[in-house]
């Protein structure tokens, strides 16, 4: 008798089953209606000729059709050598300045992490407009006042095919860091100081801990920031579109863009469902890669 | 990592001296673009031909301020829709992220740990899949169009804050729970009365973050608002830039309307947005 009531009462501690579900009711009815059933709508619209009234199943041709377009491969190209030229740098950035935080009494490390973090806190739209004037081709802008002062000639920033790219990335570096500073700054103080002590005692100098200490500590760090940086660097959408609208000549035209424009200039549903999901496998590919080279001694 | 014991006070203050001139050099390059927009706004209205590009302010004027308001006669409406859904979808993430999380935490139920798989699966694909599904779900099929209800639904609550509460929350010990429902105490209650008063900086970080995505958000609502009175400054700004691509200062008084409250908030609520960033970075 007294061993049934136990269970019961066990059971009852156990199980929270009817307020469970209840706490959880509204998020995964959002998430069915706004995540779940737009994924699986995606696979099936990837496989039609969209019309509001009545689409027609077409097999992979959606596929097919941007396997063999030049332009989504020239969209391809284009946000690989984006992610290359401002993810890495953008972490090896972050990391040096946090590096040289560190030092610094607390007040001064709040302040530098504000002013660093302040571009994340304006709205990309009215960065972009900023940017914009920076990068004014005219003799009077700031950007070709920089330049002429080392003697560089006026460079028609967004204008030309040869430097919208790095113009886009340039402005990613001197923007997009702050979240990495602080989240570098939150591992680097979780290092214990007896490490120092003991490598200071062998006689080991500063690049030597940098090496030996630092980084190995820091390198879920990085690969967390790798893997985040990389997944949002080929989603990028908002500044190829407001800045340069994918041009001059397509120079700058990222596969976020590609689908948007598909979607929502051309109407071709379809095929911009198509895109999106090549893209999502490219970004899982890459995750895993990255997990399973950089990051088998890394548990998360 | 830095060693200050063995070396001369000379040798220390050039040192930091050097670092610290680093740093400031770098600091403004990085907000340089904020105050050349902020100082640029308060220009005369005139033509980008007419003027030139000054770091430092001639004179002070608001006449671009009035310039961008006179644009249309929405645009004060612009920063009332933007406050209104930011406002919403803050409070409902609040709510239902915080109950959600506590549930995948701290609850025992069946299929609790396949749902948070596959919601913790889904923040994997990017936003690219969903958005035209999406767009076609609250556009064609419930014709929402140009509404509040299509700007605030899709983020009424995200999979990211759930994940962001149920993280925080794993630090909270079980036996309060356990020994609450010992007591007789319903699962609300021990919400209300156990939860919540332990979760305050979690529930403050969570609104501040969301609040600041939803105000810098222009994505969507650039989709689904077709009317200039439904739109968001941020979709109101780009309407101006492309309206008035050679007014420079007025652009730049409009970006800063549309940038200044973050920072105002930023500055305010500094502590919640610096701790926000690495809650849901370091691994639990």
């Amino acid at each position: 008798m007294s061993q049934q009531l136990a269970r019961r009462k066990r059971l009852k501690l156990e199980s929270d089953s009817g307020w469970g579900y209840a706490f959880i009711a509204i998020a995964l009815i959002a998430f069915s209606l706004f995540t779940a059933y737009p994924v699986i709508n995606a696979f099936i619209i990837s496989l039609q000729e969209y019309r509001p009234l009545g689409s027609t199943f077409i097999g992979l041709e959606n596929f097919t059709n941007s396997f063999t377009d030049d332009l989504f491969w020239k969209a391809l190209k284009n946000t690989l050598v984006y992610t290359i030229l401002s993810v890495p740098v953008n972490i090896l950035l972050s990391f040096v300045i946090a590096i040289l935080i560190i030092p610094f009494k607390k007040r001064t490390q709040t302040i530098f992490k504000a002013i660093y973090y302040l571009p994340a806190v304006a709205s990309g739209v009215a960065l972009a407009v900023v940017w914009l004037w920076i990068f004014d081709p005219l003799k009077s802008g700031i950007a070709n006042q920089v330049v002429g002062f080392f003697g560089i000639s006026n460079q028609n920033w967004l204008g030309s095919s040869a430097t919208a790219m790095f113009s886009l990335v340039l402005m990613s570096w001197l923007s997009s860091h702050g979240t990495a500073i602080i989240i570098y700054l939150a591992a680097l103080l979780g290092i214990d100081n007896s490490y120092y002590e003991a490598a200071e005692i062998d006689g080991a100098t500063f690049l030597q801990k940098l090496w030996y200490i630092v980084v190995p500590f820091l390198k879920p760090t990085t690969l967390f920031l790798l893997v985040t940086g990389i997944i949002g660097s080929f989603q990028v959408f908002q500044n190829a579109y407001l800045m340069t609208g994918g041009g001059p000549d397509h120079a700058t035209t990222m596969v976020g863009l590609l689908i948007f424009n598909n979607a929502f200039t051309y109407f071709e549903f379809g095929q911009a469902a198509a895109q999106s999901l090549i893209l999502a496998t490219i970004i899982a590919c890459i995750s895993f890669l990255q997990f399973k080279f950089l990051g088998n001694d890394v548990e998360y | 990592m830095y060693n200050n014991s063995l070396r001369s006070r000379g040798y220390l203050f050039g040192r930091n001296g050097i670092i610290i001139t680093c740093l400031i050099v770098f600091a403004i390059a990085t907000i340089f673009p904020i105050y050349f927009m902020v100082i640029s706004s308060f220009g005369d209205p005139v033509e980008a031909g007419a003027m030139s590009y000054s770091i430092f302010p001639s004179k002070i004027s608001f006449e671009s301020y009035k310039f961008f308001f006179n644009f249309s006669p929405h645009s004060w409406d612009w920063l009332l829709n933007s406050f209104i859904v930011a406002a919403c979808i803050t409070v409902s993430n609040v709510i239902f992220a915080t109950l959600a999380g506590y549930a995948f935490s701290k609850m025992k139920f069946k299929g609790r740990n396949v749902l948070f798989a596959i919601l913790l699966g889904s923040m994997m694909i990017p936003g690219q899949v969903t958005q035209v599904p999406l767009y076609i779900l609250i556009v064609n099929i419930f014709e929402l169009q140009n509404t509040y209800t299509a700007l605030i639904m899709p983020s009424i609550v995200t999979v990211y804050n759930i994940f962001l509460v149920k993280q925080f929350m794993s630090s909270i010990p079980g036996e309060i729970i356990e020994a609450a429902k010992i007591e007789g105490c319903s699962q609300p209650k021990i919400f209300w009365h156990i939860i919540m008063p332990l979760s305050k900086t979690v529930m403050a970080v969570l609104a501040i973050l969301t609040f600041m995505a939803a105000w810098n958000d222009f994505f969507w609502p650039f989709l689904v608002t077709n009317t200039m009175e439904m739109q968001t400054i941020q979709v109101g700004l780009k309407n101006f830039r492309f309206a008035n691509t050679t007014y420079f200062a007025p652009m730049m008084a409009g970006a800063t309307i549309s940038a200044v409250p973050m920072f105002i908030l930023f500055f305010s609520l500094q502590r919640y947005f610096l701790e926000g960033v690495t809650v849901g970075a370091v691994k639990g």
